[in-house]
């Protein structure tokens, strides 16, 4: 019976079987950053231990920093303590860190992967969710709290369940204007917010296989909306292609990452097979990532909406999507801030000016990313267009440092979660693509992007 | 730990994610304690930061160990602060028709129960529940059950723990504890490992 590529990866890296379900699986990347981490490290201190391997701990300083004026210290207390907290366990530890204004600092979903430390056959973890989106390299990825931060600091391994699988295949070929992020909001609308609890996702088929390594990252990112403890994509040429220009890998080892693909016939706990034409922009309607509908339809088309959620979004059942008014658009987050998504958004707005009393933030998932938008020229076309290009961090993804967006404003945002007060108490969310975000920050109100392709 | 008995709070609601359960401006503390006071913050008050009477949660006794949650209780963020604002508050059990993976082992580490009944299982406790706001629930970690008895009502079912967790719930190990006792196989394993 053949296998698939997340039990051959999980297989490599059991250190010991514990009991029938539980495994030690040994960790071979960690990220951390300054929210989930503070608590492991006085942990550690308490007992007594040590961080058993520095080298393969990375740090990032990213949800709480300001988006503006980053030469500068942090003003808000609290921000400032966490992060020179990270920075003084770093520097007791050995460990690496990009911190606030580094060359190499980011996002840190966007970081590790754009400096090569992201590494197909890896199992990466980080205090934090959306660490699923490594596993567009072909890596078992996942978020962890902070207890296993600590146990990972510690030991270098995790005791985990053996993960059921679920294979997802999209097929045949997508619309013009319908992106990564719409692809995986429209699965999300299929199976829900617990849809793939308990299972790690391989996504696979043609879309996947012709995505570039970005995209891949945009859907493995929301798998954890799905409730997937993560997902991945299969490691092919674009996988080895982008890691080799990035880091330094010898030819077996390659060779070795290829043997990890699923087997032909890998059977799996679940198999779910959609159809790409099927798939157009999305936006979501809710107050959960999983309230999509096509941008032509009505809110009513989602079956997943409570009335509560409607209420919360101020919102209607028969409420057509497309035209409703915006207030504010957001552009970045580890779902899509990278300079593929900055290229999109340029690609609508170029000579077009945003209307007065709509406010749009694009933040770079990275400095590097920052850099190359402004070789581009990116950011004159983001300035003409009204918008303000700022320097990296989550930022409005989770509203951690002052980029808010107020309570009762709508916001059109390429993040990931619009749960009720994730942007700002009171502020609602709508998920969207890059493109359809930039459309609808030109109009001032939820616009189709195919409007604006010629 | 191997028995809880207590009165059970209900809070009917599917999908509760940890960003409902502790909002991520409560979340630039460095250190764990405290976070009780937050729990539910946005549910629990208002901009002025004064109780709002109606968020139901508050009706039922405030000693209560048990909180009864809508499916899918704990997606989202990986938080640990969500599981350790529950246990401030003296929450020591939750019980849904489902739990998010990375809020169920952040539970575990808070020594939190999470305990997974069948939806009409979970319905039936609601409703109950719902009226009766003394009635106790009794659990047992070791037997793996959970039993109501009382006049109109009597439940008693067996719920899966991962008998691993269980053993660490009841001896008062912790998971760093073992991993830190098993170095030498890691090591062991390092000289063959290549990723
Ligand atoms: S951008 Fe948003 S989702 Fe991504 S790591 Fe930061 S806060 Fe989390």
């Amino acid at each position: 019976m053949g296998r698939t590529i997340i039990d051959k990866i999980w297989d490599v890296h059991v250190v010991k079987s514990v009991t029938d379900e539980v495994d030690m699986l040994y960790i071979d990347r960690h990220f951390i950053h300054e929210v989930t981490s503070p608590q492991a490290f006085s942990g550690l201190k308490e007992k007594g231990l040590n961080v058993l391997r520095p080298e393969r701990v990375t740090a990032v300083a990213d949800h709480n920093v300001p988006t503006k004026n980053q030469h500068l210290p942090i003003e808000n207390e609290l921000s400032k303590k966490q992060v020179d907290t990270l920075l003084s366990n770093c520097k007791d530890h050995s460990i690496e860190l990009f911190g606030i204004g580094h060359e190499k600092n980011g996002i840190v979903h966007v970081v590790g992967p754009e400096n090569g430390l992201t590494q197909p056959g890896m199992t990466i973890v980080c205090g934090d969710s959306h660490t699923s989106t490594h596993g567009a390299f072909g890596a078992i990825a996942f978020g962890i709290g902070t207890s296993q931060v600590e146990q990972v600091l510690a030991s270098q391994c995790l005791l985990l369940s053996r993960p059921k699988t679920m294979k997802v295949e999209v097929n045949g070929k997508l619309g013009a204007g319908v992106g990564a992020k719409d692809v995986v909001l429209y699965i999300i609308s299929k199976l829900g917010t617990e849809g793939a609890t308990g299972h790690f996702v391989e996504y696979a088929g043609d879309v996947f296989s012709n995505f570039s390594m970005e995209e891949r990252m945009t859907v493995c990112n929301m798998s954890i909306e799905m409730g997937a403890r993560g997902g991945l994509v299969g490691i092919d040429d674009t996988t080895i292609n982008y890691v080799i220009e990035r880091a330094t890998i010898s030819t077996e080892k390659q060779e070795f990452w290829k043997t990890l693909n699923s087997d032909s016939d890998a059977k799996y706990d679940q198999t779910i097979t959609f159809q790409a034409e099927e798939i157009h922009p999305m936006v979501t309607t809710g107050t959960s990532p999983d309230t999509g509908v096509d941008i032509m339809e009505t809110v009513s088309s989602s079956v997943r909406n409570s009335k509560k959620g409607l209420d919360y979004m101020g919102l209607k059942n028969d409420q057509p999507m497309l035209g409703t008014k915006i207030d504010y658009v957001f552009i970045g987050s580890c779902t899509n801030s990278r300079i593929e998504d900055l290229r999109a958004v340029a690609g609508i707005v170029e000579g077009h000016r945003k209307p007065e009393g709509v406010t749009v933030w694009i933040v770079p998932g990275s400095n590097k990313v920052k850099d190359q938008a402004i070789d581009e020229g990116l950011d004159k076309i983001f300035l003409e267009a009204g918008f303000e290009f700022r320097e990296p961090g989550c930022s409005a993804c989770l509203a951690m440092n002052d980029d808010k967006i107020p309570s009762g404003a709508l916001c059109i945002s390429t993040s990931n979660r619009n749960f009720e007060g994730r942007q700002g108490d009171g502020a609602r969310t709508v998920l969207a693509s890059p493109i359809t975000a930039a459309a609808s920050a030109i109009k001032g109100k939820i616009t189709d992007p195919r409007t604006y392709l010629n | 730990m191997d028995k809880i008995i207590s009165t059970a709070i209900v809070l009917d609601r599917d999908n509760i994610d940890t960003d409902q359960i502790i909002p991520a401006k409560f979340l630039k503390s460095t250190n764990k304690e405290g976070f009780g006071d937050w729990l539910f913050y946005n549910w629990r008050y208002d901009e002025n930061d004064n109780s709002k009477d109606d968020f139901e949660f508050l009706k039922y006794q405030k000693e209560s160990k048990i909180l009864i949650a809508g499916n899918n209780f704990g997606c989202g963020s990986s938080r640990e602060h969500a599981a350790w604002a529950i246990a401030d508050y003296g929450i020591e059990v939750v019980i849904s028709s489902q739990f998010a993976d990375i809020f169920k082992g952040n539970a575990l580490n808070n020594g939190i129960v999470p305990i997974t009944v069948s939806e009409a299982c979970l319905k039936a406790l609601m409703q109950y529940f719902e009226r009766e706001k003394s009635c106790p629930i009794e659990i047992d970690i070791e037997e793996q059950t959970l039993m109501v008895d009382a006049k109109d009502i009597f439940i008693n079912v067996q719920f899966d723990i991962d008998p691993l967790k269980k053993k660490f719930i009841l001896t008062g190990m912790t998971e760093i504890e073992y991993l830190v006792q098993h170095q030498e196989d890691v090591i062991n394993f390092e000289k063959t490992h290549e990723l």
